[in-house]
């Protein structure tokens, strides 16, 4: 049973099919990328995952629970985390309470326990701090924890993304581009801890991701799309070496790469 | 400057993070506590006013600084506060019951209202929230017997075991009376804010769609927010009522409700502290331009008192410049003041210089 399944999804904007028939399945503790040209549907994929747009077609399944109908906010306590091409953290907020709202899915109090602050919220609290201050320590961010969003340069704000993912303590965890314009060393950490995130976390990561080099060093397997539909799929070298994909990466036909 | 070695997370999770600040505070409770044997009987009751002004701002502040959303119908809050504690203490409840159920009835009525709202956002919910504000209005001069109509209704005296709180009689009872009040929603609302509920009204307010990936119940969070600012805003009209004595509808008028937004985006939207400099100032202007006119019209025989409207110009004028000057209102000049002497003499022009970010080309809401 594979932790998570979409069967033939697809989304169409009127008449622009932004997604269409896609299938994969994502096996536990593997790092599956999604690859393809700009405008090729992958963020699409993944909002379609986190159920910020609604299917037109195809199901998807999240350890063997089907997710298609459910609404944005109950994605998250299922074990799924995901960050943003865009970056979307809360710029006014410093670093730690960025984390720390990563912890929402494990709140245990209500607003009449929080507005009186018995102690109970102090103890669940300490119990959050704990857990943000392990991806602080993972993730290496201890200089920035009490840093406004909004002053940080755009390389750690990229981590502090993953971080806030991270917090959340996911089974799987998506990953929107985690290296766009991040240097070769940064991109290089990132690709260190995908691997820590699998082997010492276990978690399952499945990310979009333009650069080849992470992708090839990283990935288990590889989704290649193409306006919105599936080209091939398999191992990073198998996908590579696919025809249609070179085409579509390069622009020359089929018959021209081969 | 001061750094602050930190030892146990406590020190984060506590509302001050040194003694210093904790001292400083209570320090201004102090003064506020003794401030009935300090001064006369006109600048008691201004001060009280004024306290019940930033009371209703902490309401209004919950929603528009910490939740981001906008309301204009803010004075309909305040009347149903105001009239359900005079309404019910008329018909014999004694005030300690009546008042919390003044915030109750707000609260709900707030709430209740909030489902449909909240999934507006912006002008269309400031047009929404006027809306409601007009059905109020309405409301109370329809609902006559309990309200008194358009004649108005008498807040009776409080009486807690035996004790009065009589507006004229026992002024400085009522001023600590409203002290003890704000004093207890303040304490409350540095709770919500270091609590969970609290970052998710921040992280509804910044990033809707990342608020959502993180499990949060935008819509739900958001019906909150609205509650409990309505609640407090409630408790103020309670208070209101009392301290102005006897009203009718047209003590919560629009423009108390866009006084109300002058005081926390004059104040500094998403500080608490925001809401009582922007009390003091929407409570002060007015004194200071009547005194002002005295001033004017005995030494210079100008009569100021043939312009109507010279308060609204001139508050008007004081947002305006808020805005371009200093969005982050008194409290964030404030603390880049605080900053700058901390900073002595290493401080530099452009540390405030607000960064803009142009990441977010993809909002997907």
């Amino acid at each position: 049973m594979s932790l998570l399944k979409a069967e033939d999804i697809a989304v169409h904007f009127g008449g622009v099919k932004a997604v269409d028939g896609v299938s994969f399945e994502v096996e536990a503790g593997e790092v599956f990328a999604i690859i393809g040209p700009n405008g090729a549907g992958k963020s699409t994929i993944f909002n379609l995952i986190s159920r910020i747009y609604p299917l037109t077609k195809g199901r998807i399944w999240f350890d063997g629970q089907e997710i298609t109908g459910l609404r944005a906010h109950q994605i998250a306590p299922l074990g799924i985390a995901r960050t943003f091409q865009n970056i979307e953290l809360f710029d006014h907020s410093t670093v730690l309470q960025n984390l720390l709202m990563g912890r929402h899915t494990h709140r245990r109090t209500n607003f009449l326990q929080d507005i009186l602050f018995l102690p109970k919220v102090r103890r669940e609290e300490h119990l959050h701090r704990h857990r943000v201050e392990e991806v602080i320590e993972f993730l290496e961010l201890e200089a920035y924890r009490n840093k406004m969003i909004a002053g940080l340069p755009y390389g750690v704000r990229k981590v502090v993304e993953i971080g806030r993912a991270l917090a959340l303590g996911p089974k799987l965890i998506l990953l929107d581009e985690p290296a766009s314009g991040l240097s070769v060393e940064e991109s290089q950490e990132v690709a260190f801890w995908i691997e820590d995130m699998r082997r010492e976390m276990g978690l399952t990561v499945l990310m979009v991701e333009h650069d080849m080099g992470l992708v090839t060093a990283v990935a288990d397997r590889v989704l290649a799309v193409a306006n919105g539909r599936p080209l091939a799929q398999g191992t990073p070298a198998e996908v590579q070496a696919d025809p249609e994909v070179q085409a579509a990466y390069l622009g020359t036909t089929a018959e021209a790469a081969a | 400057m001061r750094i602050v070695f930190k030892t146990t997370y406590d020190r984060d999770i506590d509302i001050h993070e040194h003694w210093g600040k904790r001292g400083a505070y209570l320090a201004l409770l102090a003064v506020m506590a003794v401030l009935p044997f300090l001064v006369g009987e006109y600048y008691l009751a201004e001060a009280t006013n004024t306290l019940i002004w930033s009371l209703a701002g902490m309401g209004l502040m919950v929603l528009v600084g910490h939740t981001g959303q906008v309301s204009l119908g803010h004075a309909a809050f305040l009347a149903i506060g105001a009239y359900t504690d005079a309404a019910l203490m008329t018909a014999g409840v004694p005030f300690l019951v009546s008042f919390p159920l003044a915030g109750i009835a707000a609260g709900l009525f707030g709430a209740l209202i909030a489902i449909p709202a909240v999934r507006m956002s912006g002008i269309y919910l400031a047009i929404a929230t006027l809306a409601v504000f007009v059905i109020v209005e309405e409301m109370v001069i329809l609902l006559s017997p309990i309200t008194g109509g358009v004649g108005g209704i008498f807040a009776p005296t409080i009486e807690i075991l035996g004790i009065s709180f009589d507006r004229y009689a026992e002024l400085a009872n009522l001023y600590w009376l409203v002290l003890a009040v704000v004093v207890l929603v303040t304490w409350g609302y540095a709770n919500l804010m270091r609590s969970p509920t609290g970052r998710s009204f921040l992280a509804v307010r910044d990033s809707e769609v990342s608020a959502r990936a993180l499990g949060i119940n935008v819509t739900r969070t958001r019906a909150l927010a609205f509650g409990l600012s309505s609640g407090v805003t409630g408790l103020a009209g309670a208070l209101m009522g009392h301290y102005i004595g006897f009203f009718n509808y047209e003590l919560f008028s629009i423009f108390i409700s866009i006084n109300l937004l002058l005081v926390v985006t004059i104040g500094g939207l998403g500080f608490i502290q925001g809401a009582f400099l922007g009390a003091i100032l929407i409570t002060a202007v007015p004194q200071a331009i009547a005194i002002f006119r005295d001033w004017a019209n005995a030494s210079l025989g100008v009569d100021l008192g043939g312009i109507p409207g010279l308060d609204t110009m001139i508050f008007s004028a004081v947002l305006i410049a808020f805005i371009i000057y200093e969005p982050a209102g008194l409290y964030g000049r404030w603390l880049k003041i605080r900053t700058w002497w901390e900073l002595f003499p290493l401080a530099r022009k452009d540390m405030f210089r607000r960064q803009k970010s142009y990441l977010k080309t993809e909002r997907m809401r």
